[in-house]
């Protein structure tokens, strides 16, 4: 594919650039590595028989499957130099369209299609207002983060749509070899998102529209149409995510991804790709989703109140990018 | 990504021919009126003593309806007034910002409507402008949500969030009792924990089953939507092996709790309780197919019986079985518990 593409010559400096850029990240990975081993050992010595069993692993990946979905499109948006504040409301969205009775009179087929439908239209709403709008990113996915949600209200009338058709909720039972079927299609979405971003030239041109849009204009990318790209793809990750959610409760709810997009936002962030944009790391933003469901976990497990999940959870995500400096300052010192 | 400039033509073409026919389907997938028809209103027994009197009108002012029981309560309202006809009403949009809420009640009181009827978003902040309306001669039904100065209404009628917890509590312990449980693994699934009213619930279902000698094994709080409930109770499935009784909090919360129980496949290990009283979780109990078997009210019907003391308020007149010519001060509804024995009764006003 890279070969055929026109584009490769005139912005392959840049691209190459950024790409070197963006490896680095791969480097921090190492820091939530320790973080996971070391609540790993916590959760089997806090939790006996029941934190090390196959049964709480798969059912610890299906919790991280949705917002993991969410946060592959976000890693784009953010390496790109955006960011997505509307991805929880069109979830919200996404899951109450598809499940109205006249879309579940379609069948399990019509659902699946509106949710991608609407969460896709979304996505390319923010795009294009944000690219050929010449919108701030921050504002325009605030104001969808409110519409979508309301429109999520309006269309339910603020009720929980339950899903009639069984073979909608068969969806979060499905196993493909014992594996849950939303925990396959995480690692499905996750490696094509690591494909696109790390392998081909989309991924390329991402890295260098978030590290210098400019120079990336200069080096002949259509940067307003990969732009409107990058949020369409949110989108797409978004409708995914809202079908998987939908089938995972067995209803479609205005209040479905209520603050997805900080949980997004947090695990690509804590997953050592920089706010800023131009550099990240697509594997950091999933064992970032990983640590925060584990920690999740481990406290539900040993049955520990509100007040000190949030404690502790805040506690954690501090040392763990704590640990991840130190190993980045080592990486320099080396390199 | 960039093809030949002819398929670039021809793909664009068939792209936005998609994009039309998507949006023509989209449009019609937003439809919900076979469900809007079916309109569970709470409202359906019509009053007794509704003699007519003068004609008054009620101002209703509520919070946003984010979720299902606020929905409700709100529809009751209006259903509930419908059946009068001496009654108009005034309800305002439902805001969750303090500050509106508080304009849309001024608003209310400039209008010189005859009583009012408020569930606050929060009941501190709406203090002061109902002790104005109460000033201007307008009695204020207090819903659900309490003043903080006994000076800002006439009335208040609300639920029984201790009382929740107790029928829960003892429901729970008779069928542990029935059952020969000697030492239940009892679990339970609260709501947002730094509200009073999910406190007030816990306290009242940890106190009841104390007095039959029984303890919570385990308690997460699930923040009131059915995502979340999904979440936790998949993983308090994980934390405890086996379970006899699984109370939660709220019924909206309940479809991801139910949806959770059905995943892990325990579907015959545990009985669950729900609460709030929806209509879904009636019909399970009436069907007698699944795991849930009882649901303790707190429901939003309360909503109409706030209009209807909000007329007899303003048409100066008491409650006709009671000896006292003015309306109570307070009225709590009772919680009572929903099995399959007494549902049908409760099935009209179960909310969706």
């Amino acid at each position: 594919m890279t070969a055929t593409e026109p584009a490769t010559a005139p912005d392959a400096p840049v691209l190459r650039r950024a790409a070197r850029l963006g490896s680095l990240g791969e480097a921090r990975n190492l820091g939530l590595i320790i973080v996971l081993v070391l609540l790993t050992v916590v959760g089997a010595i806090t939790a006996p028989g029941l934190f090390l069993t196959w049964g709480n692993l798969l059912n610890l990946l299906t919790t991280a499957s949705v917002i993991g979905v969410v946060t592959v499109g976000m890693t784009f948006v953010i390496i790109a130099g955006g960011i997505d504040l509307s991805v929880g409301a069109i979830i919200a969205l996404a899951s109450v369209w598809c499940t109205t009775l006249a879309s579940q009179g379609y069948g399990i087929g019509g659902m699946i299609f509106a949710a991608m439908a609407v969460a896709t239209i979304v996505g390319a709403v923010n795009g294009a207002l944000i690219a050929y709008g010449r919108m701030v990113p921050f504002i325009v996915t605030l104001a969808m983060y409110v519409s979508a949600r309301g429109l999520a209200e309006q269309i339910s009338g603020r009720r929980s749509q339950i899903v009639s058709d069984p073979a909608f909720a068969q969806i979060a039972f499905n196993k493909v070899l014992g594996i849950p079927l939303l925990v396959v299609i995480l690692a499905v979405v996750a490696v094509v998102g690591w494909v696109l971003l790390n392998r081909t030239t989309f991924g390329r041109r991402t890295f260098a529209v978030g590290g210098n849009a400019e120079a990336a204009r200069l080096a002949g990318i259509d940067v307003r149409r990969h732009t409107l790209l990058v949020y369409v793809l949110s989108g797409v990750c978004c409708g995914i995510g809202a079908v998987m959610l939908t089938a995972l409760t067995n209803t479609g709810a205005s209040t479905h991804g209520m603050l997805y997009e900080l949980d997004a936002i947090a695990a690509v962030i804590i997953g050592g790709t920089l706010l800023t944009g131009g550099r990240g790391s697509l594997v950091g933003s999933i064992l970032g989703v990983l640590v925060f469901t584990t920690i999740t976990n481990l406290f539900i497990l040993n049955n520990l109140e509100t007040p000190i999940q949030n404690i502790a959870k805040g506690a954690i995500i501090v040392a763990a990018v704590l640990l991840q400096r130190r190993g980045d300052r080592r990486n320099a010192v080396t390199h | 990504m960039s093809q030949p400039k002819s398929a670039v033509g021809r793909r664009r073409f068939l792209a936005g021919g998609a994009a039309i026919g998507t949006g023509a389907l989209l449009t019609a997938c937003t439809s919900n009126s076979p469900k809007e028809a079916e309109g569970s209103t709470g409202a359906t027994n019509a009053p007794a003593a509704a003699a007519e009197g003068p004609a008054v009108t009620i101002g209703f002012s509520a919070p946003a309806a984010d979720h299902g029981w606020i929905a409700a309560v709100t529809t009751n309202a209006v259903a509930r007034a419908k059946l009068y006809k001496d009654l108009t009403l005034e309800a305002t949009e439902g805001t969750n910002d303090p500050a509106q809420q508080i304009s849309a009640v001024k608003s209310l009181i400039a209008k010189k409507v005859d009583a009012l009827v408020i569930l606050p978003f929060d009941g501190k902040a709406l203090t002061e402008v109902a002790k104005e309306a109460m000033a201007a001669g307008i009695p204020v039904v207090n819903l659900d949500r309490a003043f903080s100065s006994p000076l800002a209404s006439h009335t208040f009628i609300g639920g029984d969030n201790y009382g929740m917890g107790v029928s829960a509590g003892n429901f729970i312990a008779a069928q542990m009792k029935a059952k020969n449980i000697g030492n239940p693994v009892i679990v339970e699934i609260a709501g947002l924990d730094n509200l009073e009213l999910t406190q007030d619930r816990s306290k009242g279902f940890k106190e009841a089953l104390a007095s039959h000698g029984l303890k919570v094994t385990a308690r997460q709080a699930a923040e009131f939507t059915a995502a979340t409930g999904q979440k936790v109770a998949s993983q308090v499935l994980q934390a405890n092996t086996k379970i006899d009784a699984l109370w939660n909090h709220d019924d909206d919360q309940g479809i991801g709790v139910e949806a959770a129980i059905k995943q892990s496949g325990r579907t015959d290990e545990f009985i669950m309780v729900g609460g709030a009283g929806s209509k879904h979780v009636m019909d399970l109990i009436k069907a007698d197919k699944s795991f849930v078997k009882a649901t303790v009210l707190y429901n939003p019907s309360m909503s109409g019986s706030a209009i209807s003391l909000g007329r007899l308020l303003a048409q100066k007149k008491g409650l006709s079985d009671l000896v006292e010519q003015e309306i109570p001060a307070s009225i709590t509804t009772y919680s009572a518990t929903v099995t399959k024995e007494n549902v049908d009764s409760y099935l009209p006003i179960g909310f969706a």
